[in-house]
């Protein structure tokens, strides 16, 4: 047994970073949980790509945009194991309630017949990633490992999740961490 | 009294003539998972949750009759799992976006994934386009809710004594549709305190301005398990 740090990395795709904001939740678990892990590509940490050995990816929010899925796939190449974290990751969340309206009439209410917008014109700038079609949940577009349900996931249910990881365990959530809301 | 029984899961399980396996089980204290069964209607057997295996052959235990004889397997891991893949099946071809529906913790569906252990959708999501009726003054119909269990259906014609819903359509063309001649809840006979408006399993039928009288965390299922709720409703309904 080496006393190897474990390298979790963690990205918000298309969430909105409640997901991390329930993560820091663990509070003064935080300081225990770092003894263990070291964090790689992650908000925490603005490391901007992930090692080629991460142990653990925790991805948050769903896939809307060409950026989205890069970043997911790199995810996959470099964690061992992906991990989809929220309602958004496992089935596109609020952002897919866009997926019955047609990406021009979302754009044109967004930014040209919106009410109050001036200089109305659809962003195309060449740095911005292009939308997809449609918003996908994770499991859609790599292999995703585990699922950790929740709008967000408690702060207990990431606790659950990584100190069973850590101590070898099957990862389970008993009833009252497994929520869908 | 008779004694007649049947076996479910190793289990001696005493029937009268005419019970069905799932009416056998629930009286017992069994709790078999289903969507689309309810003990005050005629049963419709058309969500296949509580297939279970009678002397090895997968049955609907809503609707096959409890006879002398028969060896049934209800919780085994292979009908788990396959009970598992239909729900996540409800779950990809509806759009279920549990956070922004009113029913959370009070869905049956939703309940049912938690007793199932399901944690994702496994299949690729449909996000079918689908409609909202919200033109009842206080009853609406989120169509993408709609898992077409019937329940409302039969609760309007056997209950209410109305014919409000119907199911249109075959296999991915279902659809419920309401019987008026606008085709809008608000043109049909539906009262909001008809059977039918309260059947829902689902966020499917909602009662307008009800939905967060009980803030999420204090719904049924946040902290009870479905099968200890249903024996207590449903086995206390049986009995009466």
């Amino acid at each position: 047994m080496t006393n190897k740090k474990v390298k979790v990395a963690t990205v918000s795709l298309a969430g909105c970073f409640g997901c991390h904001m329930s993560f820091l939740d663990l509070d003064e678990r935080l300081v225990e949980l770092v003894e263990h892990v070291e964090f790689d590509r992650s908000p925490l940490t603005d490391i901007e790509h992930c090692s080629s050995d991460c142990d653990i990816g925790l991805i948050e929010g769903g896939v809307c945009n060409s950026e989205n899925v890069h970043v997911l796939r790199e995810f996959r190449k470099n964690c061992k194991i992906l991990v989809a974290v929220g309602a958004c990751a496992i089935n596109g969340g609020l952002p897919a309630m866009r997926n019955h309206i047609s990406l021009e009439d979302c754009l044109n209410e967004a930014y040209r017949d919106g009410i109050g917008v001036e200089n109305a014109q659809i962003p195309n700038d060449v740095e911005l990633p292009l939308l997809l079609d449609k918003v996908h949940p994770l499991h859609e577009v790599v292999k995703i490992d585990y699922f950790l349900p929740g709008c967000p996931p408690s702060a207990d249910v990431f606790w659950k999740f990584l100190t069973d990881l850590l101590a070898g365990r099957e990862p389970s959530l008993n009833y009252e961490l497994v929520h869908f809301d | 009294m008779n004694n007649k029984s049947i076996v479910i899961d190793g289990k001696n399980v005493p029937f009268e003539d005419g019970q069905t396996i799932m009416q056998a089980a629930t009286a017992a204290g069994i709790y078999i998972p289903h969507l689309c069964h309810n003990p005050d209607f005629t049963p419709h057997g058309s969500c296949k949750l509580c297939t279970v295996k009678v002397n090895g052959r997968n049955c609907s235990a809503c609707t096959f009759p409890a006879s002398e004889g028969q060896n049934i397997t209800n919780v085994t891991k292979e009908l788990n799992d396959d009970r598992e893949k239909i729900t996540q099946m409800l779950f990809v071809e509806g759009n279920h976006f549990c956070p922004s529906c009113e029913k959370t913790g009070n869905c049956n569906l939703q309940a049912v994934a938690y007793h199932l252990g399901m944690t994702d959708n496994h299949f690729p999501h449909f996000f079918e386009n689908r409609e909202v009726d919200a033109s009842h003054p206080d009853v609406m119909i989120d169509h993408n809710r709609c898992i077409f269990c019937t329940l409302c259906v039969r609760a309007s014609q056997q209950e209410d004594g109305k014919n409000v819903f119907a199911i249109s359509g075959r296999g991915i063309e279902k659809r419920l549709i309401v019987n008026s001649e606008s085709g809008l809840l608000k043109d049909s006979d539906l009262d909001v305190n008809d059977c039918a408006a309260h059947i829902c399993p689902t966020g499917a039928i909602l009662i307008k301005r009800t939905g967060y009288k009980v803030p999420i965390g204090q719904r049924i299922f946040d902290h009870a398990h479905i099968d200890t709720v249903t024996l207590a409703n449903e086995g206390a309904s049986h009995d009466e």
